[in-house]
């Protein structure tokens, strides 16, 4: 109530109230059904298309996804062929982009290591995204000790690098092909994607619909599978799309080091270091396929810089 | 209907004059977002005059808040002003440059925000935080300026605050940082102070305490206030003048006692009539309730003639929970008592409240009650059964029979799942009928809680929270289940919302005869839907009996603050009785506060995806 | 505070174990008998075979040679390698130039993150902050291998102005090209880590009160943006410091630097089982500690840790 202070003053009476026709009244939190139903995923799928840097990315990914495909339609050289007496030669007609120093036609290999790297970077994220989002999906929903053991073993593969970890396997290996590659890659990646599922689930388990879910009868596992991981995947789906590409760093870095795949098989990453000594005779041996294996993983990463904007609910502007 | 509004007088008049200190006039606020541009504020008109409170009440969305950031240009950065002024002391601020608004800020134009828990920067102690509003101002640096921010705290009404002063906010409770974020405000002595519902995240006797102390602070240094609240009850009491807002317009503004006793806009009439600690005094709702319990009774009766005369669906017998609590050393760990030796019954067909602020352990019994958590000793019962008893199917036939509806209408729906799916869940889970009768059931659970059949194939994201609530409603009561507990189901709504969704609860209790427990912070809200009620501070009931009961003759002194802290229940109103209780005086919140969550309990699974 | 630190440490411990376990068996067990594959196509004699495998542990169960090699780790007793010489010296030579070159690789990627993320963060959207983002997803993308040669074209060959093989010199002007580029892709990741923890705080509501205190703009980005935001840089760069240790490896091959990472490249090359588990297990040590050492930190720069009730 007003204090003495204030009845100094002359209190103010007016009484001033707005016209009913500027300020109708509307029903009390009434229902909006125009329009069409739209879902989170809908909605997200919505914003995505309107976002530039998806646009580019997709394109970027879908014309590599064509050349890994139909190799043959850039290229008509056989990529694993190499004659030594055509070696080292200045890009021109025969040879587009020049030959390397065993005499491969790079173009050929530039064309055909794109199918060695995304088939690599697909199966890596698929392995390592199913260890790490099983094992950490689990860790997340049943807690307790169990949580406290799968984090330990996570902490100890965390410790040790992807590059190290698959260096050391690698030498052990003598000749890696491409699914022991996928496998090395799949057994060192796997940490990251567990943390962020484990994360995510965690966050999503305290969530009042899945306790209502729990309060309706539902069974623990029908609840983690139809309630939480639903709602948990989202950022897991956002760094398995960049693993994608981390992963074909990683094997082209490996392949660089020598201890991933054979010159047989075709690699960026191989013919790069194979060219390690023409950087001041011949640049293009170098820059074709550098240019390659960097369109390639940008790509992938911008994929999931606009996926990560269309479903985080910060990024979003609401 | 009179529109006389008094027309500012020339600046320069004599003081004592009517010269307001602020004038909003036909203020436009419109915020850019990614659906185009929205207008939060339409045409906003008010006055403040020096040393006056002024309150602008609305729900939310009605432009109340925007409105009061404006004058300081503390909109958010998609927001500007697209039309209008702003005047202070007669001088038009509306689009002067950020240098010159500075000048304004703290010493002229004062704000106390309104979350406690986000408004102070974690990294810095209270006190450097003070010393920095004194030194940005001119007012006082160094020593000079420590004196003066343990001065400025104890005027808040914070206590040992030379101690407090070297703390850092997360040492705080809830209520000492709103006691320190007034100290901030008021540390430059500002001619208005922006008060954004500086006290909606706290426990209601708290809120009175702090709202006392600024009514009398603000009284002693003659500051006007300009208070933004959605509680028409607490509006009333703290301010001479009231601003009724409506969705981005002002609808009326008038003297407070005059607006609540003679409301001329049919939308103030609307709030009048739905908040809650004004119609908790309405003699009506006494008498409304009675028929409803009656009419739950019968149905209750009719419906499970065979279950034998067993009056109390559920009984409560000396229910204790106690969380072990980590201490300082890694093994040993304090048990704390959230439940202690609770007990209480419900009988068939009405509602038991459990009333009680923040750590009263209401909620834990809630869960307790539906068998989410474990007791640590004392039984509850169902229709005489021990529920600890039972296991896999029993438990499972317990499941439907009682069901939750919880506070939070933007958690309580999964966003994957349509309105549809969300609702024919349980049907699924129980494996009861055939696609074709679960969405005819589902139909027909939509009308019951008064959502159109075309809501089926939408999504959470679309609905509004009190919409959302309502599916919370219809998917609880998919079962058929005989005790629904609501644990705050209609706290977070907006007050017009509220009072239709507890008007759905009334009739679905007298159609189906429901049992309800109702758990709520809020005791105003218990006289609408409560026959008996119970009062919890720190674990133990410490008072409980009929609503009638408790309202009009409560023993303790704890029910006597909670009755007295309902804001506005001294005002006098046409049919409706005052609450006159003398309460004895005593600090809430004093004591320490506890570890917030640290970096640990926030886990937001976003910020390292993407990154390897 | 003392409840955290002793968490962690005792979470150190497990992990401690089990990574250098996991390491030792990868080295020594993934397939075939490590003496045959020193041997290569050489026939040895069983006497010599018999030599190696007392020398090097390999007739004890596995978990005791863990164990025996854990002691010896610990004890800096690494024994030789195959080639006979000294594994500890052989480390201890190359051990401070990768040390150099990390440095520098921390201090580029402190200094330019920090500043360009600062920028990016509180011009949000604007064209700065797009050209920044990009710059730091090209620089991601890159391998550091590929950014390497790249420098080398650029700096060594049309520049002339840094050598491209460091070689016998490595003093730390030699190494600073190289370690711009070692620091390169972790410059991109504290660019964006800063961009979005000051673009974060930006909209919390502390800074709005702060600036309805009468802050002026630098006051509030100094006192109440930058204090809260960098917080969590901090705590990424010093674990970086570690893993940059064991990242050298491509960067040491294409500048050709005479540190850990060429050690361990041709201790692969000539299949050096002891002398790679003694690189691997260092650097997996370097990386945990310095995990260990960033989380004690954040446990210091936090207060809502260091004064936890």
């Amino acid at each position: 109530m007003p204090s003495d202070a204030q009845n100094t003053r002359r209190p103010r009476t007016e009484h001033w109230v707005a016209p009913l026709a500027e300020t109708p009244l509307q029903e009390v939190d009434a229902a909006d059904t125009t329009g069409t139903p739209r879902s989170l995923w809908a909605e997200a799928g919505h914003s995505l298309i309107r976002n530039p840097v998806f646009v580019i990315s997709a394109l970027l990914i879908l014309f590599v996804l064509f050349v890994a495909a139909f190799p043959q339609v850039f290229s008509g050289q056989d990529p694993r062929y190499g004659d030594l007496s055509l070696a080292n030669q200045k890009p021109g007609a025969e040879h587009p982009f020049g030959t390397s120093r065993q005499g491969y036609d790079i173009l050929a290999r530039t064309v055909w290591g794109a199918r060695t790297s995304v088939v690599i970077g697909f199966f890596a994220m698929l392995g390592s995204t199913l260890i790490g989002g099983t094992i950490g999906a689990l860790a997340g929903y049943l807690g307790g000790w169990f949580d406290e053991v799968v984090s330990r073993i996570t902490d100890i593969f965390f410790a040790v690098p992807l590059i190290l970890g698959a260096i050391v396997v690698a030498t052990r290996l003598g000749e890696m092909n491409l699914w022991t590659v996928v496998a090395v890659l799949s057994v060192f990646g796997w940490t990251n994607i567990a943390r962020i599922m484990r994360g995510a689930v965690i966050s999503t388990k305290s969530q009042d619909y899945v306790t209502s879910s729990v309060a309706l009868g539902a069974s623990s596992p029908a609840v983690l599978l139809k309630h939480v991981i639903p709602n948990a995947i989202a950022p897991v789906i956002v760094t398995a799309t960049v693993n994608l590409g981390v992963f074909i760093v990683a094997e082209a870095t490996l392949s660089f080091l020598g201890v991933g795949l054979p010159t047989s098989a075709v690699s960026w990453g191989g013919d790069i270091s194979d060219a390690r000594d023409a950087l001041r005779t011949q640049p293009s041996m170098l820059f074709y396929p550098s240019v390659a294996l960097a369109i390639t993983v940008l790509s992938f990463i911008m994929l999931g810089d606009a996926v990560r904007d269309a479903l985080d609910p910060k990024a979003r502007k609401r | 209907m009179t529109t006389t509004s008094a027309s500012p007088t020339p600046s320069g008049a004599s003081a004592g004059s009517a010269q307001p200190l602020l004038e909003i006039k036909d203020l436009e606020i419109t915020f850019t977002t990614s659906s185009g541009p929205v207008k939060g504020v339409r045409s906003a008109n008010l006055e403040v005059h020096p040393g006056e409170t002024v309150a602008i009440v609305g729900e939310s969305g009605s432009g109340k808040s925007t409105t009061a950031m404006a004058i300081a240009h503390l909109l958010a950065k998609n927001g500007a002003i697209t039309g209008g002024q702003i005047l202070f002391e007669g001088r038009d601020i509306t689009h002067v440059s950020e240098k010159e608004i500075r000048v304004l800020r703290g010493d002229q134009v004062g704000l106390v925000p309104q979350d406690p828990m986000s408004n102070l920067n974690p990294m810095w102690k209270v006190g450097s935080q003070i010393r920095e509003t004194l030194a940005a101002n001119g007012v006082a640096t160094g020593a000079e300026a420590r004196k003066r921010t343990v001065q400025l705290l104890e005027e808040a009404g914070l206590s040992d605050a030379e101690r407090r002063a070297e703390q850092y906010p997360h040492e705080f409770s809830g209520g000492m940082k709103q006691r320190a974020l007034i100290a901030m405000g008021l540390a430059a002595r500002p001619k208005l102070l922006v008060a954004d519902e500086p006290t909606s995240a706290l426990d209601v006797t708290v809120q009175q305490q702090i709202l006392d102390h600024l009514d009398h602070l603000t009284g002693e240094l003659g500051v006007a206030v300009l208070l933004i609240t959605h509680d028409l009850g607490l509006a009333a009491e703290r301010a001479q003048h009231l601003v009724v807002m409506y969705k981005g317009q002002v609808v009326e503004s008038g003297p407070a006692l005059q607006l609540l006793q003679d409301p001329q806009h049919p939308y103030t009439k609307r709030l009048i009539a739905a908040a809650p600690s004004l119609a908790s005094r309405r003699l009506v709702s006494a008498a409304e309730r009675a028929e409803i319990r009656e009419q739950a009774q019968e149905s209750a009766a009719s419906s499970t003639a065979d279950q034998g005369d067993r009056d109390a669906v559920i009984e409560v017998q000396n229910l204790t929970k106690s969380f072990p609590i980590r201490g300082k050393v890694p093994w040993r760990s304090t048990p704390f008592l959230a439940v202690d030796d609770v007990s209480f019954s419900i009988r068939r067909g009405t509602t038991t409240a459990i009333v009680g602020e923040s750590g009263s352990g209401k909620s834990t019994v809630a869960q307790m009650v539906l068998k989410l958590l474990a007791p640590t000793s004392g039984r509850v019962l169902f229709e005489g059964k021990d529920v600890a008893a039972l296991h896999g199917r029993e438990l499972k036939t317990l499941r439907r029979r009682v069901q939750p509806i919880f506070q939070n209408p933007y958690g309580t729906l999964d966003p994957m799942y349509s309105i549809y799916r969300t609702i024919e869940e349980p049907m699924r889970i129980h494996g009861i009928g055939d696609p074709r009768s679960r969405e005819a059931r589902v139909r027909d659970l939509l009308d019951k809680v008064a959502l159109p059949a075309a809501m089926m194939r939408r999504y959470p994201n679309e609905l509004s929270g009190g919409q959302r609530q309502r599916v919370a409603i219809a998917r609880a009561l998919a079962l058929d289940p005989e005790v629904v507990i609501c644990d705050e189901a209609v706290s977070a709504l907006d007050v017009l919302v509220q009072a239709q969704v507890l008007e759905l609860l009334n009739d679905l209790q007298a159609e189906l005869g429901l049992s309800y427990l109702f758990i709520t912070h809020d005791l105003a809200v218990v006289r609408q839907i409560a026959d008996a009620t119970l009062v919890m501070e720190k674990g133990k009931v410490v008072e409980q009996g009929t609503t009638d009961e408790v309202f009009h003759s409560p023993q303790q002194d704890y029910t006597k603050r909670l009755l007295a802290a309902i804001p506005g229940g001294s005002i006098p109103l046409a049919g409706a009785e005052t609450i006159d209780v003398e309460a004895p005086v005593g600090l809430a919140d004093e004591t320490g506060g506890e570890g917030e969550g640290g970096p640990d309990d926030i886990i937001d699974p976003f910020a390292q995806a993407g990154h390897v | 505070m003392l409840w955290y630190i002793g968490r962690r440490l005792l979470q150190m411990i497990p992990v401690f174990l089990g990574a250098t376990l996991i390491v030792y068996l990868m080295a020594f067990y993934t397939s075939g008998d490590p003496i045959l594959a020193l041997a290569g196509d050489k026939p040895i004699s069983p006497a010599v075979e018999q030599q190696l495998r007392e020398q090097y542990n390999l007739d004890q169960p596995v978990l005791v040679q863990w164990l025996l090699y854990l002691k010896s780790v610990l004890t800096f007793d690494l024994g030789v390698g195959f080639n006979g010489r000294p594994i500890w010296d052989q480390i201890a030579a190359a051990f401070p130039t990768t040390f150099r070159l990390a440095i520098i690789a921390v201090i580029v990627e402190t200094i330019f993150g920090v500043i360009a993320g600062v920028i990016a963060g509180l011009r949000k959207g604007q064209l700065i902050d797009t050209t920044l983002l990009m710059l730091s997803l090209l620089l991601i993308a890159t391998p550091t291998f590929v950014l390497g040669f790249l420098a080398q074209f650029v700096f060594g060959l049309q520049l002339g102005i840094a050598p491209i093989n460091v070689g016998r010199d490595p003093s730390w002007q030699n190494l600073l090209l190289p370690g711009f580029v070692l620091g390169g892709v972790s410059f991109a990741y504290v660019l964006r880590l800063t961009r979005t923890s000051i673009a974060e705080t930006a909209g919390a509501d502390h800074v709005r009160t702060a600036t309805a205190k009468g802050l002026s703009r630098g006051g509030v980005v100094t006192r109440h943006i930058l204090r809260n935001s960098l917080i969590p840089v901090v705590t990424f760069i010093g674990a970086d410091l570690g893993a940059l240790m064991g990242g050298a490896i491509v960067t040491e091959r294409v500048f050709n630097v005479p540190g850990i990472g060429t050690l361990l490249f041709s201790s692969i090359v000539s299949g050096e089982a002891p002398m790679i588990v003694s690189l691997v297990t260092l650097l997996v040590i370097i990386f945990l500690l310095s995990n260990l050492v960033v989380d004690l930190l954040y446990g210091v720069l936090d207060p809502r840790i260091r004064y936890a009730k």
